[in-house]
């Protein structure tokens, strides 16, 4: 009984940390262009294609392949910022968001023909020996997805309070006009957001497609979820995509387990609007 | 007046009128000119989308919300027609009616507690909704079929005449598509339509000239829910099967990618966006490899050169080309 339930909490927490991740990638271009960018999703897929290519197609080992596949997921968001949205004569953030939507199927029909429709599998950072844990197993992924969002958290935590660059994102996000009178430079500011974001879904793709498994559209759905945790939590929080994250993920596994796993995304969406209805800024929304 | 400056202004003056007119003249006509069942099994899909993106402007163009969710009660429609016809063996007329009014219900429910949501918010809500019904037309499959679909629906007929072959459809989709524009045309220029655009443009300020919002954002959100409707029964009629794809989150955002690039708040847009958005599919065998980029990048370009949407944007073009040509003559 209370393994079953600890077994559930695990694949929850596990499936959270990545929502989480995609979730904080969407609230960085939030905060700084008040748009939601949908090209997020195909960074996820990305993230996994470009760590599957520096494993067999360069023939890295681990470590530097993430470290590559991670930055490359970054440098092909700046592009998409730079070229995709930057010209852009509309400030009409429905316009915005729909040209993220194009970008979107762009990118992902660029994936489709670089890496093929088929379906691969990539190896797990650590050999797949299950882990008991009070009578729960758990994969050595799994431990590694907690350990490194917890990284990538803290990594954030001190650009936003330590760096300078971070310190003016945050003045931009809490109010651009200010930021922009003392003479913070918004393009800058923008491609750095672009840059985090697409670093944070490369992050994850990275780390859940071994566990999924990696094809051209498997970012489409999680990253769906992302954005749901980012609502769920508040739209534009950190917190609250880190609580919103970690907050579907449970309630998904937990769903799945003790109710039906046909319907485990009718009641995390469910519960997602019920919280909506109650709350409509999201739990630690302003 | 001279008799030319009358004309003049006898067309200025019914200029809407005379455009209804001359596309009602102009869709009688072209089954005889054209009559490949496959060009017009094209045109009628193209009339089905443009009942409900017809009503999905009137929510985003006019109401200035955002709903990623309109697949959802295009599908109420067609598998409630489906269902009402094939398992309770309903008149197709009747069971269309009925939809339409309990779809209706449907999104009052959700409206009232949904519509309190704005932006982004509105967007997952809404987006949220189009998942769950997706995901229950897939697993609830005793009632719906699940994904292989349902299919024997009857065609609508009249009396002992069918609806069942092309050029019928096309008169009777057609004639429900006209008479969608036609109501949108008259409720943006009445009192409650320039209400609306009044909501668009600043809800604020709406509301201190005395718009009711809320009850504002709620009826055309029925209203778009009705359109969405009927469109699903005509469509599941039409095909006499439907299958979940067609209503998932794709064929969602699909919607709103119409509405965006006809134009916000453009009715004739609608009708140009739906049919530019079903017509690529099919220019897209030509080159089938790069599709995606096709797609995408038509998007992408129309969004960022025309932001105001196609119909509206080239106009604006026109004008101002027109506009700065009389300033030169009058300089001159």
């Amino acid at each position: 009984m209370f393994q079953d339930f600890l077994q559930f909490s695990f694949s929850g927490l596990t499936s959270g940390a990545i929502y989480a991740l995609i979730a904080l990638g969407f609230c960085v271009v939030n905060n700084t262009m008040g748009i939601v960018n949908f090209v997020q999703v195909d960074f996820v897929s990305l993230g996994g294609m470009l760590m599957f290519s520096a494993l067999f197609a360069l023939g890295l080992p681990m470590v530097p392949g993430l470290l590559l596949a991670v930055a490359g997921v970054g440098l092909v968001a700046m592009i998409v910022e730079r070229f995709g949205l930057r010209p852009a004569r509309s400030d009409n953030h429905l316009v915005l968001i729909f040209l993220t939507v194009g970008l979107s199927i762009i990118l992902r029909g660029i994936i489709k023909l670089v890496w093929g429709k088929n379906r691969m599998a990539l190896p797990p950072l650590t050999p797949d020996e299950p882990i008991n844990i009070l009578g729960a197993t758990v994969l050595p992924q799994a431990l590694w997805i907690l350990l490194l969002t917890v990284v990538a958290i803290a990594l954030l935590m001190w650009f936003f309070y330590r760096t300078p660059l971070g310190l003016s994102m945050r003045a931009v996000a809490s109010n651009t006009t200010a930021a922009a009178v003392v003479g913070i430079p918004a393009g800058r500011i923008r491609l750095t957001s672009y840059a985090i974001a697409g670093a944070l879904g490369g992050l994850a793709g990275v780390l859940v497609t071994p566990i999924t498994t990696l094809n051209y559209d498997v970012g489409v759905l999680l990253g769906l979820k992302g954005f749901a945790a980012a609502i769920l939590g508040g739209f534009g929080s950190f917190p609250g995509a880190i609580l919103g994250g970690v907050g579907l993920g449970l309630l998904e596994s937990l769903s799945a387990g003790y109710l039906s796993s046909a319907y485990k995304d009718v009641v995390a969406f469910a519960v997602l609007l019920l919280v909506l209805f109650v709350r409509p800024k999201g739990l630690l929304g302003k | 007046m001279t008799g030319k400056q009358k004309i003049l202004y006898f067309i200025t003056l019914h200029r809407t009128g005379l455009w209804v007119t001359a596309l009602s003249l102009l869709l009688l006509l072209f089954p005889l000119v054209e009559d490949n069942p496959y060009t017009l099994g094209i045109t009628n899909l193209i009339a089905i989308y443009s009942i409900v993106v017809l009503g999905l402007n009137l929510f985003i163009g006019y109401a200035g919300q955002i709903s990623l969710g309109h697949a959802a009660f295009f599908g109420l429609g067609a598998y409630g027609s489906a269902i009402a016809t094939v398992n309770f063996s309903v008149n197709p007329w009747l069971a269309m009616v009925i939809v339409a009014v309990l779809v209706a219900l449907v999104a009052l429910l959700i409206g009232i507690p949904i519509l309190r949501l704005s932006g982004h918010y509105l967007a997952m809500a809404t987006l949220g909704m189009n998942f769950v019904f997706h995901t229950i037309l897939l697993q609830w499959d005793e009632v719906t079929g699940g994904p292989s679909g349902f299919s024997g629906i009857p065609s609508l007929s009249i009396g002992e005449y069918e609806f069942w072959d092309e050029v019928s459809l096309h008169y009777l989709i057609w004639t429900f598509a006209m008479l969608a524009l036609l109501f949108s045309l008259n409720l943006v220029r009445s009192g409650v339509g320039r209400g609306l655009a009044a909501l668009a443009g600043d809800e604020t300020a709406a509301a201190a000239l005395g718009v009711n919002t809320r009850n504002a954002k709620v009826k055309v959100f029925v209203l778009s829910a009705i359109f969405a409707s009927f469109a699903g029964s005509l469509f599941a009629h039409t095909y006499s099967f439907v299958s979940p794809d067609s209503f998932d989150i794709f064929a969602a955002t699909d919607m709103v990618i119409m509405v965006v690039i006809g134009g916000m708040g453009s009715i004739w847009g609608s009708l140009f966006g739906a049919a530019l958005i079903t017509l690529l599919p099919e220019w897209m065998d030509l080159f089938e490899t790069y599709k995606d980029f096709v797609h995408g990048g038509i998007l992408v370009l129309v969004l960022m050169f025309l932001p105001q949407g196609l119909v509206t944007g080239l106009i604006d073009i026109g004008k101002t080309k027109l506009a700065l040509r009389r300033q030169k003559d009058a300089e001159a």
